[in-house]
């Protein structure tokens, strides 16, 4: 038996007396697209940091091909054929795709940049990858789809890249490319690479994955292939226990109307927007990424103008425009983007919370310290907010902590409907749980939530209505029971 | 295990105090230094440790130390003021034409003589900085390029103001601000520099205000996804520092008893350099006043301390600049922002 390309033994790693990494197991084959999961704080991202020499395990082993390796920096990493698709874009935004690709090793004569060169090594690899995207396109004027495929071209131009890392690659990008991805991914296995897939969304494990390895506590705790294991059986070693019903859904909704939208508008984004929203009713917006949805909640909550149309709430009509208007009128909003739009990341758990509230917590402008703890300890038990305190920095608590945060910070505004944007994304399997039980009691409770999600599951699983948009437009209206998610995919592409 | 919780509590403890043993360390090191030459014999005693040098590192820190203040919440709110020096000059020759018997006309009497030249200098300085958060907001051009806009243009005011000349033979009164002493000790400079920090320690820890400028600097979006109009915002933090500016223009035009028309030049740098040294970060959200206060006492010790010791003053801006640098490099909570 030859060895395996890559195998990782017993890797320990400890940030600041806390034991990150217990016992870190991974092999992985050629040929192979092994999904690695678990949920966040699980050790999944240590152990991938470790092989690509960001950090430095305590113990253990790392054998590549049978050699054992230890990487002093990421170059070493890579130059041992190891790379990474980046979750986060990582790319330049004033620069050129085919600048972008080849950042690392910029073809060169004499010392100075050959462009025709670079252009033409970037052209020929996007065409072989059958992605549609212009090499001399500025970076930042692509789509956040396109960019994602072009960090990926960029991880695969280092030729002698033999394993790379998938790092929730589709989190960005909408169902169509997510298909032509899976497409490129599957022909770099059958190339002979091996593949890490790392992923919280489960249909995708199955979709592309041949193998798996569940992390849980910084240990692995089981691994084999993933034809031999089903979608509960995989949430369950996961969780580390038996799970009952990923949706949790007790809401009914009633016929009186809470916000209503009218022919609204705002070109190139969305046109001709009619919807209303109910009482009790969790009201669902599907559609690609760039289909306009975020715009479209944006434009509601008064973050931009639109150009033309109408928002009702309560029989009030906004003027539009003014994010007041819509906080006084009982609308509160979970972006899409925690770290871009949602927290303020070096701010206290306590701060973050409060924020939205203050304007009622003072006297003369001077904020009741008191009141405010007490409505920060409320909710910080009510959203069950894993924090050592209320004084601990947001960006230290793990990601669904952080968009429970977000959550909370709109429910202490008391509102009657929320938008939220992705409300699940990059969240572990247990506090998606939580979310979609917070949902369920809102909307139980009398209010109403417009959610927009590209996860076909969450959506069907939780919407009593889904609006289907495309191309910034409705293209369809399913009631609860009426949608299937091969329906919703119709009416999308 | 063990070793590990203790650096983390030494962690702890240099974020919140790391500031403060460095200052005491310094005052240590001066007096060491100082001491040598009591030993050596050159002096009959410690002129760094007694009350009076003492007291004069706090008036000569008091200017700087105001507009410090101003800058801690510019720098917090992700901003940035180099119109502050200018600014200073623009209210302290606002301040002395109302205030002189040079410029041909008959100064203010009674009451006048001192409520009129500084209502109208903390006006024009609070002026200069609403427009320059009006600028920045409206127009979202980045405060860099607004305030530097008013570092040019505040002094062209200032020279305009008096063609060009400096405004001297100040009313005696006005002269107070700069010279006076309350209770006979504490210099009504320093008075006011610690008046100003107590209400703007309040504002910034204690007011809804305060909060609001930690978040618009922490994250805009999400500031105004939380329902902050973060304009106002950012107007009101630099009609802040304005206001500051020109209550230290006063208090320099008062202690020199003339307004010049290069005063307070480079002011702006000295600021900056205390909240940097005191741990705000440029890229905002983070920073602290008692870090500011902290980070201009060392700056104050230093140059006392180094003047005292006969230290040539090109060799102080060497040491100074390295302090700058060092100071931020080791900050304990950068680190922690890093990992």
């Amino acid at each position: 038996m030859t060895a395996p390309l890559l195998a990782m033994h017993g890797v320990k790693k400890s940030f600041l007396g806390v034991q990150a990494l217990v016992d870190g197991n991974l092999e992985l084959d050629r040929g192979e697209i092994h999904a690695l999961c678990g949920s966040n704080g699980a050790g999944k991202s240590t152990i991938l940091s470790i092989l690509m020499g960001f950090f430095a395990p305590d113990s253990g082993d790392i054998l590549i091909k049978g050699q054992p390796v230890r990487f002093a920096d990421a170059r070493q990493a890579l130059d041992a054929g190891v790379a990474i698709v980046q979750q986060e874009l990582s790319a330049i935004p004033h620069l050129t795709v085919a600048e972008n690709i080849t950042l690392g090793a910029p073809p060169s004569q004499y010392g100075f940049v050959d462009f025709k060169q670079l252009n033409r090594q970037a052209e020929e690899l996007l065409e072989s990858l059958g992605f549609d995207i212009d090499p001399r396109a500025i970076m930042g004027s692509l789509s956040v789809a396109s960019q994602q495929l072009v960090e990926i071209a960029k991880a695969l131009s280092h030729r002698n890249a033999d394993i790379l890392i998938f790092d929730e690659p589709t989190s960005a990008i909408g169902e169509k490319d997510v298909e032509r991805l899976f497409k490129v991914i599957r022909a770099l296995a059958a190339a002979g690479k091996g593949i890490i897939y790392v992923t919280h969304r489960l249909a995708e494990v199955f979709a592309i994955a041949t193998a798996y390895t569940v992390f849980k506590d910084g240990a692995r705790v089981a691994s084999g292939r993933v034809c031999d294991i089903n979608r509960e059986r995989l949430i369950e070693m996961m969780i580390g226990g038996a799970m009952e019903g990923e949706f949790i859904k007790e809401n009914t909704p009633e016929d009186t109307p809470l916000l209503e939208v009218k022919e609204l508008s705002r070109a190139p984004r969305f046109q001709g927007v009619d919807f209303a929203l109910h009482k009790g009713e969790i009201l669902g917006i599907y559609g690609l990424v760039g289909s306009g949805r975020t715009e479209l909640l944006d434009t509601v909550y008064g973050l931009h103008p639109a150009d033309s149309g109408d928002i009702t709430v309560s029989g009030k009509t906004f003027k539009g425009g003014d994010v007041q208007e819509a906080i006084g009128a009982g609308l509160a909003y979970v972006t899409e983007d925690r770290k871009d739009s949602g927290l303020v990341a070096c701010a206290s758990v306590g701060s973050n919370l409060s924020l939205s509230i203050l304007g009622r917590l003072q006297d003369w402008g001077i904020i009741r310290r008191k009141d405010e703890l007490s409505e920060i300890d409320k909710v910080i038990g009510m959203m069950r907010i894993v924090t050592p305190g209320s004084e601990q920095l947001v960006r230290n608590l793990s990601g669904g902590n952080q968009q429970k945060v977000v959550l909370g910070r709109c429910i202490l505004t008391d509102p009657k409907i929320l938008l939220l944007d992705e409300p699940t994304r990059g969240v572990d399997v247990g506090a998606k749980k939580e979310i979609y039980r917070f949902m369920s009691d809102f909307t139980a409770k009398g209010g109403g939530v417009v959610m927009v999600s590209s996860e076909l599951e969450e959506i069907v699983g939780m919407s009593d209505r889904i609006i289907v948009f495309r191309r910034g437009r409705p293209n369809g209206v399913f009631a609860r029971g009426d949608a299937t998610q091969k329906k919703l995919m119709m009416a999308a592409v | 295990m063990r070793g590990s919780t203790l650096s983390i509590w030494s962690g702890v403890f240099f974020r919140k105090f790391g500031i403060v043993a460095a200052f005491i360390a310094l005052c240590i090191l001066i007096s060491i230094l100082c001491q040598l030459q009591v030993a050596a014999g050159e002096w009959s005693e410690n002129v760094f440790l007694t009350a009076p040098n003492l007291m004069l590192i706090l008036h000569q820190i008091s200017i700087n130390g105001i507009l410090a203040i101003g800058m801690t919440f510019v720098i917090i709110s992700a901003g940035i003021d180099l119109s502050v020096g200018s600014v200073l000059a623009f209210a302290g020759m606002v301040a002395a034409s109302f205030a002189t018997s040079s410029l041909g006309v008959t100064p203010w009497s009674g009451t006048y003589v001192i409520v009129v030249p500084v209502a109208a200098a903390l006006l024009a300085g609070a002026a200069c900085g609403a427009l320059n958060g009006w600028l920045i907001a409206r127009f979202r051009i980045q405060a860099f390029v607004a305030t530097l806009g008013m570092l040019l243009a505040a002094r062209g005011f200032t020279m305009a103001l008096a063609d060009g000349n400096p405004i001297s033979s100040l009313s005696p009164t006005l002269r107070w601000f700069g010279t006076g002493e309350v209770l006979g000790v504490v210099p009504v400079p320093v008075m006011l520099f610690l008046a100003v920090f107590a209400v703007s320690w309040v504002i910034l820890n204690k007011s809804i205000f305060g909060r609001y400028v930690y978040a618009v600097g922490g994250n805009e979006k999400s500031a105004r996804t939380s329902g902050i109009k973060t304009a106002q915002v950012k107007i009101l933090v630099y009609t802040l520092a304005g206001f500051l500016a020109g209550l230290a223009g006063i208090i320099l035009t008062a202690k020199t008893g003339s307004a010049q028309t290069n005063a307070g030049s480079s002011y702006e740098l000295d600021a900056i350099a205390a909240a940097v040294i005191g741990g705000a970060s440029l890229t905002g959200g983070v920073g602290r006043l008692s870090g500011t206060l902290f980070g201009a006492l060392i700056m104050g010790v230093m140059n006392n301390g180094l003047d005292i010791l006969g230290v040539q003053s090109f060799y102080q801006l060497i040491i100074k600049g390295a302090l700058i640098v060092t100071a931020v490099i080791i900050d304990p909570s950068r680190k922690q922002a890093n990992i």
